[in-house]
């Protein structure tokens, strides 16, 4: 009688590189490049925000530099909510796992990116309006409760229950990310009455020449961070979601098979 | 140049959040590639359904 054996499953590619594909490398190059000619122009080849108003100097001075960051991490969170949103729509209408797990690796991209926003526009604030933080304005309050929304749907993913349960509830806050995006992207024009924070810069065309391509530069790199990084958390939510399936599974088979070569019953 | 303290803590920690992050989501990937099989790294060589709740 012929026996034969099991073979060991093939161990497992380790190291930085599981996530990281040709696709990646080569984004994740072109990003880093990106960065050094984004500290260029945001440090070198543009000069500080001050102009000549009624023959007065008047202006951000340097603090004008935060929008390089201030602007594109708005601008990507917005976009990352707005694939949770898409993801979302999948999710509920094709039941699809794959954009499941993409709404899910974008809103927690966004919500970084949200609290990189509130941040860098505190830090930002503090020189230019003489506060860190102003409850009553609309812009600065919606965007909190944009970011504290984009973590109660983080929370929504872990909460117990079947797998199309939990794929539902999240599904439903998803949407509703995108509706306070809109709220937040609007809220200076609706109320523009209660806030102190400018209209956009880039629609009112309120910055122009290189400081205008600086800024534009930023927002195509961010967007590009953002792809690089979205590809990444994809790829580690289908390896949590194979591990939380069939990781016991895997396990007993590996030992099984460990055990048929050892020459162990 | 003005406002550099600003500067520095707004650029600061923006990029070393984003790298921490990067880092930790890779760093995470590695560790559950090694509990995984091969073949089921990857959701375009795995054969699960793509429907939620179907195997």
């Amino acid at each position: 009688m012929t026996v034969t054996p099991v073979q060991p499953p093939k161990i497992a590619p380790t190291g930085r590189g599981v996530t990281r594909s040709k696709t990646t490398t080569l984004l994740g190059g072109a990003v880093l490049a990106g960065m050094v000619l984004w500290f260029f122009l945001a440090f070198v080849a543009t000069g500080p925000d001050v102009r000549e108003v009624g023959g007065e100097l008047v202006g951000q001075q340097d603090a004008f530099r935060l929008i390089y960051v201030h602007v594109p991490a708005a601008l990507v969170a917005y976009l990352a909510f707005f694939v949770t949103a898409v993801g979302s729509v999948m999710v509920l209408v094709k039941k699809s796992v794959w954009w499941d797990l993409v709404a899910g690796a974008s809103a927690e991209i966004g919500a970084l990116a949200a609290a990189l926003t509130l941040i860098t526009g505190s830090i930002w604030g503090r020189p230019i309006w003489n506060t860190w933080w102003e409850w009553g304005d609309v812009r600065l309050l919606t965007t909190l409760v944009l970011f504290m929304l984009s973590l109660g749907y983080l929370a929504v993913r872990r909460l117990e229950g079947t797998a199309e349960e939990r794929a539902k509830r999240s599904a439903v806050v998803g949407l509703l990310l995108i509706v306070n995006v809109v709220i937040v992207n609007r809220s200076v024009e609706w109320w523009a009455n209660q806030t102190i924070h400018q209209r956009s810069t880039i629609a009112e065309a309120a910055i122009q020449d290189l400081k205008a391509f600086t800024l534009f530069f930023s927002i195509v790199l961010g967007v590009a961070a953002y792809v690089w990084i979205l590809i990444h958390r994809f790829r580690l939510s289908w390896l949590e979601r194979q591990y939380d399936r069939f990781g016991l599974d895997d396990a007993i088979e590996r030992r099984r098979a460990e055990a048929t070569v050892g020459g162990q019953p | 140049m003005t406002h550099v303290g600003f500067l520095v803590a707004g650029w600061g920690i923006s990029l070393v959040a984003s790298a921490i992050y990067a880092i930790t989501v890779m760093r995470r990937a590695k560790r559950l590639a090694a509990l995984v099989p091969p073949e089921r790294i990857r959701w375009m060589t795995g054969d699960d359904a793509d429907v939620i709740g179907e195997s």
